[in-house]
C-alpha cells in the first residue's frame, strides 16, 4: 500500500504511536504481543534484500566494467566491490539509525525565524532531515522486533527491513563511481563515499522515507474519534499531529518516491556529475578514448540489473502482496519500453540500433520506473519507459558531447535525468483516470487505508520541490566533501599512473592476463 | 624460400586459406593483429557518441613458399582477399633463409 506520505517506515513507529498515545516518553518498540509477521512477506523481502544486491555485484559492475577500457577493468570492479563492503558495515554502525529512526527534535540552526532570509527553515526540526542513534550498532534489534509496513496490522522482521535497506544504501553509492570512471584514486573514492553516505545518503533517506507506519497513524486518528469530549478531542488531536509531525520533511510534503527515484537515482546521479565536473576529463577525452572493451559485459551486466531491480521495486512494498505484483510488472514493462525508446531513437537519428543503447535505454527505464512502480499503472510506466529511454539517448548523444563534460559512464545522463523524468512522472501517473493507483490516506478511516485526494497539479509541484531539494542538496554536499577529499589526500591519480590505467598502479593486478 | 606476409580482413580467412590448400600450401600461422594503412581507421559509434577507432582488427597470414611458387600464392591471396573497398589489406614477401621441421630434423624445401 503506498501512502500519502511515503512508501518506507519508521522501525520503531508502532511502539512510538502507542507510546505517545498512552502519554509516556522514551523508546520502545513492537513487542511479541503486536500482530504477527507473515511467513511469505519474510520470505518474499529476503529474497529481495539478495536481489538487490546481485544488482550491485555483479550487475552494476559489470555493466560499468564493460564500458571501460581494459586497463581499467579490476579498478572499476574494485570500486563497486569494496562500496558494497564498506557500506555493509558502516549501515550497521550507525547508517540504519541515522535514516530509519527518530531524529532530534531541536531545531535546526536558523530555523528560530530570526533570520528572514531563512525564513523557510523557521521551525524545521532536526527530525526532517535526519534519525538519531537509538539504533546504533543495531542496538536492540532482536529476531522478535518487528516493524511497519503500508498496511495497518502488518509486520515484517526489523532484521529484514534493516538489511533490505542496507542494499539500497549500497547500490546508491556505487552507481557514483561510474561518473569517476579511469581517473579517481582508489583510496579518494573509498574515503569520498564513506563522507557521502554519511552526510548526503542516510540524510535523504531519512527525508523521503522516514514516517511513523500506518499503525501508529491509525491508532492516533482512531484516539481522536473516539474522544469523549473536548479536553480530551483537543489532547488526541494534538497527538495526531505529532505522530503525523514524525517523518522526514519530504514524507510530511506527500512527495511520492516508491522504491528510490530521487533517494538513489538523482541523489547519485547529480553527486556523479559534480565529480566529472570537479576531477575534469580523463587524459585523451574526448577523441583519444578508446570504446567501450567489452559490450557482452555491459549487457550481462544489464540484464542483471533488470533481474534484480524486482526486488528492489516489488521488494519496496515491504509485503507480497498484488501491490508487488503491480510494481513488478511495472518494472518489467517500462523497461522493455525503455530499451526499445533508446533503441529506435538511436536507429532514427544514428543509423544503427546498438545493443549498448538498448542496455542504456533498459537501465534508464529501470531508473525512471523506480519512483513509479507502486503508483503508475502498466500502461502509464510504458509510455513513461519509452520518454525516459528516448530522453537518456538525447542527453548522452547530444548534449553531453555539446557542453563537453566527461560524466565517462553517463550516470548524470542516465540515472539523474531519467530519476528526474520519474519523479515528476510519478506525480503525474499516480492519477487513477491514468490508470495510476491514486493516494492513501490512513486518517480518515483509522485502521484501514482511505483513498486520499489528488490534485496532478499540486502533486507534481511537491514532486519537483523534492527533486530540487536533492539536487541542491546533493550536487552542493558533494562539492564540499569532493574538495574536502582532494585537500587531503587528492583525487586523481599521476598522470603517469592514470595513462598506465588504474588495475596496475591502484591495485597491482590486471583483470586480464594474456 | 620466401615468406608471403598477407594483412587481410578477417572475414576473408576462410577464402584465403582454400585458396592457398588448393595452390598445394602444407601450412600456414595465422595472429590477430591491428593496424591501419589508407584507411586510416574507422568511427564507432557507443551510447551515440563517436569513437575514433586507428587500429582496426586484421588478419597477418604468413606462409613459407618455394621461390617459384611465390607469383601464384601472391595471385590466390588477392584473388581470395579482395573486395574491392579500401581496408583489403598488403601482401609482404621477404626472403627466408632457412627452415627446420622440429620433429625431424628436415631442413628447408622438406621443411615447408
Amino acid at each position: 500500500m503506498k501512502s500519502r506520505f511515503l512508501p518506507r517506515i519508521a522501525p520503531k513507529a508502532i511502539g512510538l504511536g502507542l507510546l505517545m498515545a498512552a502519554g509516556a516518553a522514551g523508546m520502545a518498540f513492537a513487542d511479541a504481543a503486536g500482530p504477527v509477521v507473515n511467513k511469505g512477506d519474510n520470505a518474499w523481502m529476503l529474497t529481495s534484500s539478495a536481489l538487490v544486491l546481485m544488482m550491485s555485484i555483479p550487475g552494476l559492475a559489470l555493466f560499468y566494467g564493460g564500458m571501460v577500457r581494459t586497463k581499467n577493468m579490476a579498478s572499476m570492479l574494485s570500486q563497486v566491490f569494496a562500496i558494497v563492503a564498506m557500506v555493509g558495515v558502516v549501515w550497521c554502525l550507525y547508517g540504519y539509525s541515522m535514516a530509519f529512526t527518530e531524529g532530534s527534535h531541536e531545531l535546526v540552526p536558523f530555523a528560530g525565524g530570526d533570520h528572514p532570509w531563512l525564513g523557510f527553515l523557521e521551525g524545521y526540526q532536526w527530525n526532517n532531515l535526519v534519525g538519531g542513534f537509538d539504533r546504533a550498532f543495531l542496538k536492540g534489534i532482536t529476531p522478535d522486533s518487528n516493524v511497519p509496513t503500508f498496511s495497518n496490522g502488518v509486520v515484517i522482521p526489523e532484521y529484514t527491513y534493516m538489511v533490505f535497506q542496507m542494499t539500497f544504501a549500497m547500490i546508491t553509492p556505487a552507481l557514483i563511481v561510474g561518473s569517476l570512471a579511469e581517473r579517481m584514486k582508489f583510496s579518494a573514492v573509498f574515503v569520498f563515499i564513506l563522507l557521502w553516505v554519511t552526510f548526503i545518503y542516510f540524510p535523504i533517506a531519512h527525508g523521503v522515507w522516514y514516517w511513523a507506519g500506518p499503525d501508529a497513524i491509525g491508532d492516533a486518528a482512531k484516539a481522536l474519534a473516539d474522544a469523549p469530549d473536548d479536553a480530551a478531542k483537543a489532547a488526541a488531536q494534538t497527538n495526531l499531529d505529532a505522530v503525523l509531525n514524525n517523518a522526514g520533511y519530504f514524507n510530511k510534503l506527500g512527495a511520492l518516491d516508491f522504491a528510490g527515484g530521487t533517494v538513489v537515482h538523482i541523489n547519485s546521479g547529480i553527486a556523479g556529475f559534480v565529480g566529472c565536473l570537479i576531477l575534469g576529463k580523463r587524459i585523451g577525452y574526448p577523441h583519444d578514448i578508446e570504446p567501450p572493451h567489452s559490450v557482452t559485459m555491459s549487457m550481462i551486466g544489464a540484464s542483471l540489473l533488470w533481474v534484480g531491480w524486482f526486488g528492489f521495486n516489488a521488494g519496496s512494498n515491504l509485503e507480497a502482496t498484488g501491490m508487488a505484483s503491480l510494481a513488478f510488472v511495472n518494472t518489467m514493462v517500462a523497461t522493455a519500453a525503455a530499451a526499445l525508446g533508446w533503441m529506435f531513437t538511436e536507429w532514427l537519428f544514428k543509423g544503427k540500433p546498438s545493443l549498448l543503447g538498448m542496455v542504456s535505454g533498459a537501465v534508464a527505464g529501470l531508473v525512471a520506473v523506480t519512483p513509479a512502480s507502486g503508483f503508475a499503472g502498466p500502461m502509464g510506466s510504458i509510455v513513461l519507459g519509452i520518454v525516459a529511454g528516448s530522453a537518456c539517448f538525447t542527453m548522452c548523444a547530444y548534449v553531453k558531447p555539446k557542453f563537453g563534460y566527461d560524466d565517462a559512464l553517463d550516470v548524470f545522463g542516465v540515472h539523474c535525468i531519467g530519476g528526474i523524468i520519474g519523479a515528476i512522472g510519478t506525480g503525474i501517473l499516480v492519477a487513477p483516470y491514468l490508470g495510476g493507483t491514486g493516494l492513501t490516506d490512513y486518517t480518515i478511516k483509522p485502521g484501514f487505508a482511505s483513498a486520499g485526494d489528488y490534485d496532478m497539479k499540486a502533486q507534481v509541484i511537491i514532486q519537483a520541490k523534492n527533486v530540487l531539494f536533492t539536487l541542491l542538496w546533493s550536487g552542493i554536499g558533494s562539492a564540499i566533501l569532493y574538495k574536502f577529499v582532494d585537500l587531503i589526500i587528492g583525487l586523481r591519480p599521476t598522470k603517469q599512473a592514470e595513462l598506465e590505467g588504474l588495475d596496475i598502479t591502484d591495485h597491482g593486478e590486471r583483470a586480464y592476463n594474456p | 624460400m620466401k615468406i608471403v606476409t598477407a594483412i587481410i580482413k578477417p572475414f576473408k580467412l576462410d577464402e584465403v586459406r582454400d585458396a592457398l590448400t588448393a595452390l598445394g600450401a602444407h601450412g600456414m600461422t595465422v595472429t590477430e593483429v591491428k593496424g591501419y594503412g589508407r584507411q586510416k581507421g574507422h568511427t564507432e559509434i557507443y551510447r551515440g557518441a563517436e569513437y575514433a577507432v586507428s587500429f582496426l582488427p586484421k588478419l597477418k597470414v604468413e606462409v613459407a613458399v618455394a621461390s617459384e611458387l611465390v607469383s601464384q600464392t601472391i595471385d590466390a591471396i588477392t584473388s581470395a582477399a579482395r573486395t574491392g573497398e579500401i581496408g583489403d589489406g598488403k601482401i609482404f614477401v621477404t626472403a627466408l633463409d632457412q627452415a627446420v621441421r622440429i620433429r625431424t630434423g628436415e631442413r628447408d624445401q622438406e621443411a615447408i
